[in-house]
């Protein structure tokens, strides 16, 4: 049972860094990235790839999971940050849909449908419980990294200058801010964040396979992110956790439930996740933790 | 090496018509409501499932099958704009696009729900493929062929000849100007993504038609139909058209150099290369 609550927490953590990033770029810059679960998967494969295969340190893989992920972000929002949002949101979807294919068919380089297996892990298995307990220290760890960073940038010149882009493209050009730019750098170091979920997802479960990154995951963190609050880092991260709660809720539900298969219960438990999407989204779109307003600073 | 070509231009054509169904939906969807609607290939599924029943569990033809598709699918659609949608709007057009995703796979369930994730088929005779000199074409493919563009020719006279379809253009063309002219924007809205939905559904049939059906089936095109809408020039209904032919040509030669698997990135890269290029796409008159 304490494996267990460990176990989600972990995962726990992992979703507060995806809906950090998916905060980052949706909202503040305003941008849709509907391909969040691609990102995390670039994240996953850079560093299990590296790891597994070429032995490189573990540090090294997140570090390059990190940067592959800014990277795959820049390539993807680089052509449509001069359009309409909604181009963006057609082309995030596609990008997540891409890397599945990729990875489910370039078996020289991903291990194909197989996944990899075997990615070295942070903290010895055979520590028992402190396995589960370090990982957790860990990803609560990059929670925190990536929370104060957060923080640190919306205070900056840069995350006001971010809002201005959000809230009207036109006043912010004028005041003389380049808005490609500004969104190119905050979709990037979103996904960068989405890229570091994934390589330390990959070395908690010490495997790596396209099916462990359905576009359902997309649609778990925008819930959270919306639930909590879409444009403070701190809802982000509680949105994560009461995301668990509620998928490991609504998993207890489906499964006492009486004559419901399997494959019922799990289709029911996503039925309940996209309504609560459209709930969430409809009633309270600021979430628990809506945005304060910052006064601008004296100068 | 050349008849493989000619064959592959051929299957090309065949797939481009049944892609232009759902992409005529969704673009007439975008024209009006000014969102992409993701939920259309969730509602191809639900239109090929519903037809399905028509057909095994009925035993009704296959042209009132997909009579039944586009009634059902035009309900579920317009059910989910009213009853979901309609009202995130307000949010923006992307908190509708957000929603509609969800919904997507609220419907996308649903049927899992009911029918499993099992392979379905239509009960359709069995008949030998006619060749014709080097090409192989099945019957069905060019019954579904024909139906195909016998909803083009409908769609077309029905935007251009009926008043409702004027009153759609119109309302894409300038809201405002519409309803001056004495025209419900609201209930234009309702009536498009009705009938953009009900196109999706029969799109869905005829895809099943040409393959079977799984709960899948139109998250599958989605891609594709984006990739059509997108390279017509989003909002732009003969751009649409136009825009799944290539995409269905383009798809089938793709198969012939790489693996099948790789058909699906081709929407995606027309897609990237088209904003790249030329956002407007080939009959589209405004991006930005």
């Amino acid at each position: 049972m304490l494996t267990y609550i460990l176990f989600m927490l972990v995962v726990g953590s992992i979703y507060a860094l995806l809906a950090q990033s998916l905060m980052l770029s949706w909202g503040l810059a305003g941008l849709v990235n509907l391909g969040l679960a691609g990102f995390f998967a670039v994240g996953a494969y850079a560093s299990a790839m590296l790891t597994t295969w070429e032995q490189v340190p573990i540090l090294i893989g997140v570090f390059a999971a990190v940067l592959a992920g800014g990277f795959a972000g820049l390539l993807v929002c680089f052509s449509t940050l001069r359009l309409r949002d909604d181009y963006l949101a057609i082309v995030t979807l596609g990008f997540a849909e891409i890397v599945r294919i990729v990875a489910s068919n370039e078996v020289w380089l991903t291990g194909g449908t197989d996944g990899i297996s075997g990615v070295p892990v942070m903290i010895a298995r055979d520590t028992g419980i402190w396995f589960h307990l370090g990982t957790l220290l860990i990803t609560v760890a990059a929670v925190i990294l990536v929370y104060v960073l957060q923080r640190r940038l919306l205070a900056s010149p840069w995350g006001r200058a971010l809002r201005a882009v959000r809230e009207d493209q036109t006043v912010a050009s004028v005041a003389g801010k380049s808005i490609v730019r500004f969104k190119a750098q905050a979709f990037s170091l979103a996904a960068a964040i989405a890229g570091l979920a994934g390589a330390l997802y990959g070395h908690y479960t010490s495997y790596v396979a396209p099916d462990q990154f359905q576009p359902l995951i997309t649609i778990y963190i925008f819930l959270a992110v919306t639930a909590g609050g879409n444009a403070r880092p701190a809802g982000a991260v509680l949105g994560a956790y009461l995301l668990i709660a509620f998928l490991e809720a609504t998993r207890f539900l489906a499964e006492i439930a009486p004559g419901v298969t399997a494959l019922q219960a799990a289709a029911l438990r996503e039925i309940a996740v996209g309504i609560g999407l459209v709930i969430v989204l409809t009633l309270r779109p600021d979430g628990f933790l809506p945005e304060r307003s910052q006064k601008a600073p004296a100068s | 090496m050349f008849d493989a070509v000619l064959q592959a231009l051929v299957n090309g054509l065949i797939a481009g018509a049944l892609l232009a169904i759902p992409a005529l939906g969704f673009s007439a969807i975008f024209a009006v409501l000014r969102f992409p609607n993701f939920a259309i290939g969730a509602l191809a599924t639900a239109g090929a499932y519903v037809a399905w029943i028509a057909n095994v569990t009925f035993g009704l033809p296959i042209v009132a099958a997909i009579v039944v598709a586009f009634v059902s699918a035009a309900i579920f659609g317009a059910a989910l704009e009213y009853g979901a949608l309609e009202r995130l709007g307000r949010g923006g057009a992307l908190m509708k696009a957000i929603g509609s995703l969800a919904m997507a796979m609220v419907i996308e369930n649903v049927v899992r729900f009911f029918f499993g994730n099992d392979l379905r088929a239509f009960d359709l005779p069995l008949a030998r493929d006619l060749v014709f000199g080097p090409i192989r074409i099945g019957p069905q493919q060019i019954t579904n062929f024909i139906f195909a563009l016998a909803i083009m020719v409908a769609v077309w006279a029905f935007l251009s000849f009926s008043s409702l379809g004027r009153s759609m253009r119109a309302v894409a063309d300038n809201a405002d100007l519409a309803r001056l002219k004495g025209i419900n924007p609201r209930l234009i809205a309702l009536v498009t993504v009705a009938v953009g939905s009900g196109l999706c559904g029969v799109g869905g049939t005829l895809i099943g038609l040409d393959t079977s059906i799984d709960p899948l089936l139109g998250g599958r095109v989605l891609l594709s139909v984006f990739a059509a809408a997108v390279l017509g020039g989003l909002g732009s209904i003969p751009g649409a058209v136009a825009g799944a032919f290539v995409i269905g040509i383009v798809e089938e030669f793709t198969v012939l150099a790489l693996a099948p698997a790789y058909r699906l990135a081709v929407g995606f890269i027309v897609i990237l290369v088209v904003l790249v290029i030329r956002p407007s796409g080939l009959l589209g008159s405004k991006a930005g």
